[in-house]
Order: structure tokens, then sequence, then C-alpha cells
């Protein structure tokens, strides 16, 4: 159930079954393409957005999602292969964050793996991936279904999200652990039961669960979150909001922090796992998956770079500066994919990559930073610290039952 | 598992390249198992009967590429190698009854045995040949190295290549860099007038490849050809088929110590810690090995008996869309005596008879396969062995064996509703030649490249298991990931024809295999 | 065309084409004195605008541009000439169940387009477009490069050879196996590596044998593909684009920004020979049996109709002589200029689709291209056809009268010499039947709107432009006849055999498309030669 009000080569961008109800609550019209969608960007003001995140509760269509039915005997061989951490003990209602690789071991994209069955996985993800899923099925009895049309998804974050879902009628949803997922009814009188998926994940690095719905109910479960949030100040919130939360989190977004090995032209523009920080998710112990050799050649050899959190001396963005070893600006180490001035820390922030000797915790690095003063530009080369991430992680992101505000 | 005896080595597989393979090991002092599916060794270099009394050698049927230097080192005549002729002539049919002879370096009409007016063309092509492939025959022998690794040893194999082709002398080079690439269609149209002859040498650019002779590449795959013999054409016919052959390579690997299983199928491979543990055999028996060494075609070797579950994504894509189907069938016929062919003499039927009349005319029956159809007029390279080798045949009787080109693994309609109407197609083909053949069958047999894929377990029936195309050639050979012999998992080796330097009876991919064996730490 | 009819030049350029023009442009910014011979009475080669039909212009050779480096038409500043190129539209493949693959601009309407046929084919196409880019990158830093010659020991050779190992050695060991494999596999195995979907590989594996007389199962087709990917307008890799007012447009900037720097163009001047004296080239007749004086001599014209017709052989090697006979420039393609009275109707493209907008096919499989190839080798031209047709006046205004259309054809395969005897105007006319028969499968009102259609085998592009056996590239762009190898091995460095003599033309690296790179490489050659850089 899509709205296609015009075909593809007239309206290029499909709609979210959530579309209408964003067109009602933006107030700047400000819509931008993801993954074939149009989605907002901005409803009414960033911060505002932001805020909704941090000390309430906030709406997010994450429907572009790309979304992967994975169901046969070998889906799980399947998916051990394809991604570099070892799922076999994802047992049914478990979540798991992966990442997998190509041969060379440089990371394709991130994405989450939903366990529904013993013989059926779901598999979500920034971009679609069916090419290399295909590649990765040769010899494999599994049936890989691309279903991101079938399922609407909506995430509610917040510190008081779960209140929100409960006094929606979510019974039971404060049991939901982080990474795991359950079946839920949503009832509204003169209305059939609305079923959901829900999952204790999120891209904010709070407390939050996102919501898999048919796309049928997408309108009335939007319409009674924002009725029982009212009084809660719940908002529904664009990407710009939600990238300053992810920094926070200290999270990566493919094409801004990692280019997908699918997608580099020059020689040397892919990053590893482990140069993103993600060695955490690489197990070598499991057997064999794409991009093992490789991976365990460069941890022999060490990564030559990584990704650090950067706290950078002022409160200008670090967007995109150059990193330099000294103040003088003379050597080049390093520069800044991920940048932005965190309200709930108080700190400017910004995600990194920068050589190896760089990357210990208390290192410093020089930022290269031009101001815009009224159209005068200024140069200014600040310092910067690789501090620990995720530069903010809130105990309530983690506890069950979570509080109620 | 059932911990059974553990070998150094264990070959996959005991046709010629297997069994070569399997004797240098052994011969270097490794304990070496050779595991044979079939109830018997040789692969597709077999010999066996096809109709009461008659036999043949069922896939391969002329012994040209496997370098003299080979059978001595392998001692093949001590081992019980003998032949049925030595240097087989080729004869150019014409249907009209004219045939051209092709010998080493001349060229003659059959009926005057004048030399034929492209024969002095036609020595300088062979000179020309000649040359070439003086220089790249080494290459044969060679690892091919592997791009990119800063290795000593594969930078000193370019350059040392590079070289060897540079030492060919400006104007040879020039003409190498010109023609290398391009088809032989093309220079046949250069230097020969008689469509006879183009057409007989055009075969020998095509035979065994998925192209025809206008499609580029095809110098180089003639190059190829004539590289192994080192630039001379020597044709011969083992003794008792090419069976005997493989006996002898048989008990070279005997003596040399190599234990041989027949009725012995693989089929698994297993992997502990991402290294070759074991193989294991159908009816449930493990084999431990410290390598294995497979001489099946990429394809079974890496993604059924090892499994995708251990490679890499992307290279298993590579593997996957490697180009494995063979265009070559194979007949056989049981003669009741000697069938008269226009224009030659009973003598002279032991030599190799060409059925390509022009090098259009091979390009045309290329074209069908193309649409999944074969051609109403395909191409034949055709022997009968019997005429030098009586062993084959009852008396006075005689086999004829034949390479038919172009079969498409997949034909419109299938191959069980078209083996009958291509049968005798091949017949009328062979009658226009020799019109009293028909009438002296006695018995046939077509193998289509399906059936070739079924007697010799050859994925896809192509006898140099994967297509001979300059996409899939030397540095790149099978695939990339899997040159140099190695398949990713250590310990597991490949050898076969899918290897540089390919196919068609040569030996030197199970040579140049237990070299890179022997290369790491027993 | 202006001249100040001395008889002593520092440079004559022999043929106004393009490739002609750019080389002279340069040479004239260098403060040499350059003339330019013409054989026809208008310049431009095969990249012309003429009018041959009341109130219409056609672009009746070349059509469509993309190739032409941005270096040169920025260092020749040919748009303060007048040259503007805009890019198409879309683009489609007509099917002959009524349906159709079109080409959208915007890639999620190509993806979603591409998704109609096959799903993973849309994704696939992301794949197989990385992968062009990627050989696009490794091949763009050689197009404006002399090639090294191989057999030479010379310090320059030497060191070029260096940098081509060096820039191959630098994709890593992955991309150097995809490149070697690339460069010697046919396009129908390259794009089955990728797409599922019969239609989107014929709409692809058209750019594979447009020129060429090779079919899409031919090893070496996948880089003629990636010969016409590897141009670009305002930095999109692999857009093709009209330029506004036909193709002549480039030309005419290109003789006007040469005209600016102070070069001189003749036309109605065809060169008879040029002058040897002990070795060297001194000069030329013209037919007329003028003679112009020259240091250097440069060949707009294909290497077999320079040296086997403007030079006396007993000026040149005989080994070289024999190569140049063997070189291979097969005239494989045959064009149609059609005057239409409106735009015509394509039923399969649904309204308001710019799918019209650009190159538009009929071949919908590969089996089809294939075997349109099967007729050009037995000396007939296809009896279906592949074309790639146009109708630039959708975008351009300036071609046509209000309201009236032209449809540039380009049409493969059709030989040069055709199995049952000569060309005749009876079969060529019959040619261009069968190619209009064909559109009309797709388009009912198209006969109807037939105003004047201009008729062109290979024998009328050779009559008219000079190009041997009308062969668009000058010579096959076959991997035998690439870099240095082109056009013969040994002789790739743009210096004829006879010295002050020199190659400018498509013949030479990396060959045709309206690049101009030929025509700069070959002068800066000339001012290495000379001293001047």
């Amino acid at each position: 159930m899509l709205t296609e009000s015009a075909p593809h080569y007239r309206q290029p961008l499909l709609k979210t079954p959530f579309h209408e109800r964003a067109r009602e609550w933006s107030q700047l019209d400000s819509f931008v393409p993801w993954s074939g969608y149009s989605t907002v960007d901005v409803f009414t003001s960033v911060e505002q957005e932001y805020f909704a995140i941090r000390n309430a509760s906030s709406l997010y269509d994450l429907t572009p999602m790309v979304k992967y039915r994975i169901c046969g005997t070998d889906a799980l061989r399947f998916l051990n292969r394809l991604v570099t951490r070892d799922l076999s003990k994802l047992g049914p209602g478990k979540v798991a964050y992966v990442v997998w690789c190509d041969d060379a071991g440089q990371l394709i994209d991130d994405g989450t793996v939903f366990c529904i069955g013993a013989q059926e996985y779901r598999l979500c993800t920034g971009e679609r991936q069916l090419d290399w899923l295909r590649a990765s099925a040769i010899g494999f009895a599994v049936e890989i279904q691309e279903i991101t049309e079938d399922i609407a998804a909506l995430a509610v974050q917040g510190p008081t999200s779960c209140a929100l879902l409960l006094r929606a009628g979510l019974t039971g949803i404060e049991r939901l652990r982080p990474f795991e997922h359950g079946e839920f009814t949503l009832t509204r009188a003169g209305r059939e039961p609305m079923s959901l998926m829900v999952s204790r994940t999120g891209f904010t690095g709070d407390l939050g669960y996102e919501l898999w719905l048919r796309p049928a109910d997408a309108e009335p479960v939007w319409d009674v979150l924002l009725e029982e949030g009212s009084p809660r100040a719940v908002r529904p919130v664009g990407s710009r909001a939600l990238n300053m939360a992810r920094i926070e989190a200290g999270f990566l977004l493919p094409n801004v922090d990692f280019i997908s090995a699918a997608h580099t032209l020059y020689v040397g523009t892919e990053r590893s796992p482990l140069e993103l920080g993600l060695g955490w998710l690489v197990d070598f112990g499991k057997g064999h998956f794409t991009g093992r050799r490789a991976l365990l050649a460069e941890q022999e050899r060490g990564p030559r770079r990584q990704l650090v959190g950067l706290d950078v001396d002022g409160n200008k963005p670090a967007h995109n500066a150059l990193l330099y070893s000294d103040r003088s600006a003379r050597r080049e180490v390093g520069s800044v994919s991920s940048a932005t001035w965190s309200p709930t820390c108080k700190r400017n922030l910004a995600l990194a990559m920068v050589e190896a000797a760089y990357v210990s915790v208390g290192s410093t690095v020089w930022a290269e930073i031009y101001l815009n003063r009224e159209l005068t530009w200024q140069r200014r080369v600040v310092r910067a610290r690789v501090v620990e991430r995720p530069f903010f992680a809130p105990a309530r992101r983690r506890s069950t039952p979570p509080a109620l505000y | 598992m059932s911990a059974a005896a553990a070998y150094d080595c264990v070959v996959v597989g005991g046709g010629h390249n297997g069994l070569v393979c399997a004797t240098y090991l052994a011969r270097a002092g490794r304990s070496v198992l050779v595991l044979e599916a079939a109830p018997s060794l040789g692969g597709a270099a077999i010999t066996r009967e096809f109709a009461p009394g008659f036999r043949v050698s069922a896939c391969a049927h002329l012994l040209h590429l496997m370098p003299p230097a080979l059978m001595r080192e392998l001692q093949l005549e001590r081992h019980g190698l003998a032949w049925a002729a030595r240097e087989v002539g080729t004869l150019a049919l014409d249907p009209s009854g004219s045939p051209l002879h092709l010998a080493q370096g001349t060229l003659t009409e059959l009926s005057s045995g004048a030399p034929a007016p492209d024969s002095a063309a036609f020595q300088e092509w062979r000179a020309l040949l000649r040359r070439f492939t003086a220089a790249l025959h080494p290459v044969l022998n060679q690892t091919p190295p592997r791009l990119g690794t800063g290795a000593w040893r594969d930078r000193g194999a370019l350059l040392s290549l590079a070289l060897r082709i540079r030492r060919l002398g400006r104007t040879d080079l020039r003409e190498l860099l010109r023609i290398g690439g391009i088809c032989i269609h093309d220079v046949l149209e250069e230097r020969f007038a008689s469509p006879l002859l183009k057409g007989a040498l055009a075969l020998d650019a095509v035979l065994g490849t998925n192209y025809g002779p206008r499609s580029p590449g095809t110098v180089l795959s003639l190059l190829y050809r004539s590289a192994a013999g080192a630039g001379a054409e020597r044709l011969a016919l083992p003794r008792g088929g090419m069976g005997s052959l493989t006996q002898a390579l048989a008990e070279a690997a005997r003596a040399a110590g190599v234990r041989l299983r027949t009725d012995a199928t693989v089929e698994r491979i297993l992997v502990h810690e991402d290294r070759v543990q074991a193989v294991t055999l159908a009816g449930g028996e493990t084999v431990r090995a410290r390598a294995v060494i497979s001489s099946a075609d990429p394809k079974t070797t890496l993604l059924q008996l090892l499994g995708s579950e251990h490679l890499d994504a992307g290279f298993t894509r590579r593997v996957a869309q490697l180009r494995t189907r063979g265009l070559a069938g194979k007949l056989h016929l049981a003669l009741d005596g000697l069938p008269v062919f226009r224009g030659v003499p009973a003598s002279c039927l032991r030599d190799r008879l060409l059925l390509a009349p022009s090098a259009d005319y091979i390009e045309r029956a290329y074209n069908h396969t193309k649409y999944r159809e074969y051609s109403a007029a395909p191409m034949m390279e055709v022997t009968v062995p019997s005429v030098a080798d009586p062993s084959l045949a009852p008396s006075g009787q005689h086999v004829l064996s034949a390479i038919v080109q172009y079969l498409p693994y997949e034909v419109a309609g299938g191959w069980e509703e078209q083996r009958p109407r291509l049968l005798q197609t091949l017949l009328s083909t062979l009658a226009a030649y020799a019109p009293d053949l028909p009438q002296r069958v006695r018995a046939a047999e077509l193998l289509a490249p399906p059936d070739i894929e079924r007697e010799f377990r050859i994925g896809g029936g192509h006898w140099h298991h994967a297509e001979l195309a300059l996409d899939q050639f030397f540095l790149v050979r099978p695939v990339p990931g899997a040159t140099q012999y190695r398949a990713p998992v250590a310990g597991l080796y490949l050898c076969g024809a899918g290897c540089h330097p390919g196919g068609g009876v040569m030996g030197l991919a199970g040579r140049n295999a237990a070299r890179e064996v022997l290369r790491e730490a027993a | 065309m202006s001249s100040t009819g001395r008889s002593r030049y520092d440079a004559i350029v022999i043929g106004a084409g393009h490739n002609g023009l750019v080389n002279a442009c340069y040479l004239a910014r260098a403060g040499l004195q350059v003339l330019v011979l013409e054989r026809n009475t208008f310049v431009g080669g095969a990249a012309v605008s003429r009018k041959l039909y009341d109130g219409f212009t056609y672009s009746n050779c070349s059509y469509v541009c993309s190739l032409l480096r941005t270096e040169i038409i920025r260092a020749l500043e040919l748009p303060r000439f007048g040259l503007q190129i805009i890019p198409y539209e879309g683009g489609c493949t007509l099917m002959r169940n009524g349906e159709h693959l079109a080409i959208y601009d915007n890639h999620d309407a190509l993806r979603r387009e591409i998704a109609r046929h096959s799903r993973h084919d849309a994704e696939a196409y992301e794949r197989y477009v990385r992968d062009m880019l990627r050989h696009c990158r490794f091949i763009k830093p050689l197009l404006m490069r002399e090639p090294p010659d191989p057999t030479s020991f010379r310090p320059r050779d030497i060191r070029e050879l260096l940098f081509l190992a060096r820039h191959f050695h630098g994709l890593g060991e992955a991309r150097m196996y995809d490149t070697l494999r690339f460069y010697t596999m046919s396009c129908a195995d390259m794009l089955e590596e990728y797409f599922e979907s019969e239609i989107v590989k014929a709409h692809l594996a058209g750019s594979s044998i447009i020129g060429t007389a090779l079919g899409p199962r031919s090893p070496g087709s996948a880089y003629v593909l990636l010969h016409h990917y590897m141009g670009s307008i305002d930095g999109a890799v692999g857009a093709w684009g009209f330029a506004r007012g036909g193709m002549g447009a480039i030309t005419q900037a290109l003789a006007s920004s040469l005209q600016a720097s102070g070069g001189e163009i003749r036309t109605g001047a065809p060169v008879e020979e040029v002058r040897v004296q002990s070795g060297r080239a001194t000069g030329v007749v013209l037919e007329s049996g003028e003679e112009i004086t020259a240091r250097v001599v440069v060949s707009n014209l294909d290497v077999k109709r320079t040296f086997l017709k403007t030079v006396a052989a007993a000026h040149l090697p005989p080994e070289f002589l024999d190569r140049v006979r063997k070189f291979k420039i097969r005239g494989s393609s045959g064009k149609l200029n059609i005057a239409l009275d409106g735009l015509p109707q394509f039923p399969a493209i649904p309204q308001g689709s710019p799918a019209t907008r650009g190159d538009m096919h009929i071949t919908d499989t590969l089996e089809m291209v294939e075997r349109a190839y099967d007729d050009w080798k037995e000396g007939r031209w296809s009896s279906a056809p592949y074309v790639d047709m146009l109708i630039p006046t959708q975008i351009d205004p300036t071609m046509t009268p209000d309201g009236k259309h032209y449809m540039s054809v380009f049409v493969q395969y059709c030989p040069y010499q055709l199995a049952d005897g000569d060309w005749t105007a009876a079969k060529r006319e019959a040619f261009g039947a069968t190619v209009i028969d064909a559109i009309a499968r797709h388009s009912p009102d198209f006969k109807e709107l037939i105003l004047h259609a201009e008729i062109r085998t290979p024998r009328e592009i050779e009559a008219e432009v000079g190009l041997t056996e009308g062969n668009i590239f000058q010579g096959e762009l076959t991997f035998d006849q690439l870099l240095f190898n082109r056009p013969l091995p040994g002789y790739a460095q743009y210096r004829a055999p006879v010295r002050g003599m020199y190659m400018c033309g498509s013949s030479t690296h990396p060959g045709g498309g309206v690049m101009g790179a030929p025509g700069a490489n070959a002068a800066a050659a000339i001012l290495r030669d000379l001293g001047r850089t």
C-alpha cells in the first residue's frame, strides 16, 4: 500500500506510508531523498526535535531502511558467512548489530539482524544489498526477498518512549531488553487490532524502540502515538536532529563516516571494520566469513588509521576539518567525518579518521576550522583531544524495565 | 571422524594431470594417495569399448600437447607407453576430392604430391609460429606470476617473460603485438589464398575453444596449441588409445610410490581453522591429508567439494561466473570396413582428417551455438585410429573417432531429442567426403557436452575445464584469487585443466601444481 | 575560408576534421604558422552540420558528443567560439513486445525503471556503473599521453612504460585482475557477470558494437563499450549530449579558434601528395598542382589513406607499408538522416517520459544484436539492424523549422563490400528501407512524417569524409589496435616513418569518437620535436 501518485519518471522518490502525516506536521516542507524515499530533514526546528529525542519522545520514520527476509535451512550459515559477528547464539526474539565486508575485509555496510525463527531472519540496512546478498548466497540453501515496501517502520526514541508505548497499550513493552524484539498488539475502538513488531533498538544511543508494522497501519499508529504523547512533548523528528543524537552516541553513518566498499572508485578509500573501531564486531574464532583472511592479515599488521571520537576546543563544529599533528598545521594526520555541537554534553564533538599514532584516548591533534564571521572567513587551528566513545551513554538506554517518566 | 591413514598429499581425480602431479609429489618424498571416482584411472584420457569389440579413445583422441620432456621425465615408455603412430599428418579434406596434406613444414596436394600454391606462405607462417612459440613455450612450464604481490618471485617471472618476448627482436615483436590479440581469420586472409588451407589452419585455432575463426584471441589459442609442442605440430597415437597413456602414467605413479584408489568418490574437502584437513568419500570414509590437490574442475572443487562457506563471497561469485561450458562433442563409429574418402588413398587414413573446407564454414558452424543450435554443416576432426592400431577393432573392421564442433551445452529441444538428429547430420556430413561411410556403420555413439560432463565428471563438459579465452588465461586462470594453483584455503591446491596452462592432455598443470605444493614446508 | 596565399608554413595539416583542427589550434597557439588544407568545400570532416534539405540542419556523420576532452575545450576556448553541449534527458530501448526499457537521468527513477524488468539488475546496475567508472579512472590519465613504444629502449619510452606499469600496479591486486579481464572480454560475457535481464543487457551492449566489426560476443567488445563511456559532460562521466546547432558546431568553433590564433584554412584544396626529399617531408602538392612547403606535415587522414594514397611508397619502409595494408579499418556502419514533418509517436513510451529525448534503440536481446553482426560477416546489411536513433530537435531548436524534427539514425551493421556485388543506388535504397521499416514497427506514424531521408552506406561515408571503408573510428578499436599498438606497433607516437611528418587522426591513440585527443597529443609530439615545449 504505497502512495504512488505519479509514475517513477515524473516522481522518482517513493513516499513512505507516513508521508501524508509527515506533511501535515512539517512546517518547513523540508524533504530529502533517502534510499529512494522522500523523508523529512527538519519538521520545525532542529533544536526542538533534538531535545524531543533527549528529553521526551521522538517519532522518526525509518521506513526507507532496506529490509530483507532471509529464510531457508542455511539461513544462519549464510548470515554467519556474510557478517563478521558470530550469530550462532542469536535466538528468536534477539537482534544484533552487524557489519559485513568484501573479500578485502573492507566495510560494505552495517545493519541489524533480527532472528524471527529457527530458519528465518530479517536484515535491515541503510542501502540496497541484493547484489551482494545474492553473491553471498551462492552455495547456500537460502531465500532472500526484499520486503522494504511491505513494512513501515517508525522509531520511538527518548527517555519517555517506554511510558508512551505503555500508555498507547503495548503492554509488556517494559520487559523488552536492549536488542530484543517482540510482537505486540495495538487496539483501538472501531479498528481491527494492529499487530506490531517492536525492537528495543535505535540510532540515538538513548532509551528507544523501533516499530515495524503493516503499511496500512502506519497512519493509525502515528496518530495514536502523537495523541497519547501530546501531554509529554512527543514530536516527529527529522534526519538532522537524529544526526546530532547519533554522533553523541558515536554511531557511524554510511557515506559520511565511511564509503561502502561497494561504491568506492578511488583506490584506498575503503575502510575496514578495524579502522572504524568496529573490531569488537569481528569474530575471528567463529569460522570463515567474507573478508576474514584479509582482516586477519590487517590485524597482524595493525590498522594504519582508526576512527576516533574528538572533543574539539571552541564551539564551532569541525565539519570536514583536516587534522594536523601540530598547531602550525604542517603535517596532516587525518580528517573529520562527522561533527556537531552537543547540547546535552556541552561539548564540541567530532568523529575523525586519524593515523595510528594518534588513536589512543588523550592524544591531541589540531583541527583546521573555517569560521564565517558575517561573510568574513577566518581560519583557526584548534586543539582536539581524542576521547572515549560514545560521548553520551545514559544508563536509561540499558535499564530494564526503564524508569517510567 | 574415523581417523584413517594420513597422507602428506591426497590428489582428487586420477586423470592425467592428477597422475602427473601425484608422481612428482611422490618422487619428492611425499606420501601420496590418488582418489578416482571412476572404476578405472585416466579421466578424459581413456580407451573404452563403445560397441562389442570396438574400442576408442573416448574423449581426447590424439596426443600432441604433452611435452616430450615431461614424458621422458616420467619414463612413460618404460612404464608401457607404446606408439601406434608418431608423426600423424593432417589432411584437409575437400568435398570435391582434392585434399591438402599438411606435414612438418610442408604443404602438398595429396593427389600429386606437388607443393600446393600456398606452400611458401605456409612455411613462412610455420617458421613465424616456431619463433613465437619458442619464446612462449617456457610460460607453459611456469607458475603464472601473481600481480600486486611485490614478491621477487612474481616480479622476476614477469620480468623474465617480458625479456623473453623482447628478445624476439623488433620485427617479430611488432608482429606478435599486432596479431597476438586478433582473430585467426584475419591472419589467414593476409597470408593465404586457399580456402581449404585456411579452414584447416583455423580449425586448429578454434578446436576446443568457444570461439569461431573471427573471434579475437584465436591467434593466441593457436599459439598456445603450438607452444606446447614448441612449434612442432607433432600428433601421435598411443598404441591402445589414450587410455594406454594414462595407464603408463599410473604405472609411473605406482613406481614412485603413489597409492592409487579407484571407485573412490571424494564428496567433501574438510577444513579446520582455515586449513585443509581431510577428504571424505562417498560411503563416509575420511582420509586425512596435509594437502589436498584437486584435478577436478575449479567450480566442482571450490563450490562443491570445498563449499562456498569457506570462501569469500566475491571470490565465490568469480568462480560461479567462470565460463565452463564446452562446445565440442565426440562421435564414435564402429565400421565394418575402411570407408573410401574421396581422393584419399587408404594408406593415408592414418592421418588426421579435417572436415572444415573453409574458415567461413567454421564460422558459420560456430554462429549457431550462440543461439543454442548446432549447424547442419558441422566442423569435424576425424581419426580412424584402427588403421594404425588394429587392436582397437575386430580384424578388418575399423573405428572412427571424431571431435565435432560446435555443439552447444544447452540445445533447443534438448539433447535427448537432438542427439539422433545430429547423428544423422554428422553421417551425411561425412558421406559428402566418404559416400560409402554411412552403410559401413555398425554402431555409433555421440557424446554432446552434457554427456562428456557426465561421463568424465567435468562440470560443463569442457575439455579445458574452463573456456580457453583471453580473460581466463595465464595470469587470470582459472580465476583471480585461485591462481598459482592455490585455493584460498591453506593446503588446498588445484592441478587440473582449469589451471594454467589448460587442458588437452598436456600434463603441465599437474607438474606445475606439484612444484607449488612442494614449495610449502612438508 | 581565408588564406594569406603564402607558400611556406611552419606546419601543414591535411584534413580539417576535428582532430586536424585541434592539432592546428595547438600548433598555432604555440606560435607556428599553420595551414589546414581541406578537400571538401566545408570544414569539419565527420563532425559537420549540413543543410541538405530545406531549412533542416543534419549532423549527417557523427551525431552526438561526449568524448571531446574537456582539457581541449578549455585550452582552445571553444565555448568562446560558440560551442555549447547539452546533455541527453533520457534514452530507451523499444521492445518487440510493446514494452520498453527507459534510461533516466535521475538515479531513483532509473533504479525503479530497471527494477520493472529485474529488481536484481536494478542493483547490479550500480556495481556495473561503479566498475565502468573505475575503468574510466584508470584510462583517463592515458588518453592525453603519447603511448610508449615497448619495442624501444629510449629513456622516454622506458620512463613512459614504467609510468604505465606503476599506474597499473597502483590499482592493487584485485582491480589489476579486473582490468586485465575487462580489456580482453566480450561485452556479452561482461554484461552477463552483472545482469539477468535480456533487455538490460541488450540496451547496454549497443555501445560495444557501434562503429565496430565485432559482435557483442566477440572478445574485446567490452572495451569498445568503455570507449563510449569514458567521456563526460561537466563532470558527469558517461553522459552524452548534443552540440547545439549540430556536430558542425564543434568544428566551427575549432575553426574560429584557429583563425583567432592566426591559423589559416583552405577548403576545396585536396592534397595530391606529400612531398618527401631525402627522407624528410617538405610540404605538399595539391591536386591543382600548387606546391606548398612546410617544416612539418601533419595528416588528419586515416593511416591507410595517409600512407597508401598520399605518400609515395618509395619513401616508406616496406615492413611499415605491409602493416599499414593490414591495419583493420572495416566499414560496418550506415547512417540515415531524416527530415520529419513532426515528432513521431512511440506508443511504447508513456506520455511525459523523457525516454525519447536521447538515444533510442530497437534491438531488445543480445541475440538480436549478435545476429545483426552475423549478417555483416556474410556481407549483408543486417536484416534486423541495431540502430542508435536520436531526435536532437526535441532539445535543440536551432536545427529545424518550428514543429519539424530531424532524426539521426546510426545503423549497425552495414558492410562496405556486399557479398552479392557492389553497392548500387537500388541496394542503398533497400538498405534504407530496411532501417525505416524496422523503426516504423515501433512508430505507426513514422513513415508518413518523412519529408526527406539521406541514406549513407560506408561507401558514401568514405566518399564524402574520406574515411577508408567508411570506418568511423579510422580503424577498429580492438585491443590489438589500442595504446602502443595504435595504429601500428612501433608507430604509435604520432610520428610517420618520414621525418617531419606526423599523424593526428583517430587512427592514432586514443582513437575515435570526436575526442580530439589524437590531435592534441600529436601537437604535443610536434612541438616537442621542434623544441617548442
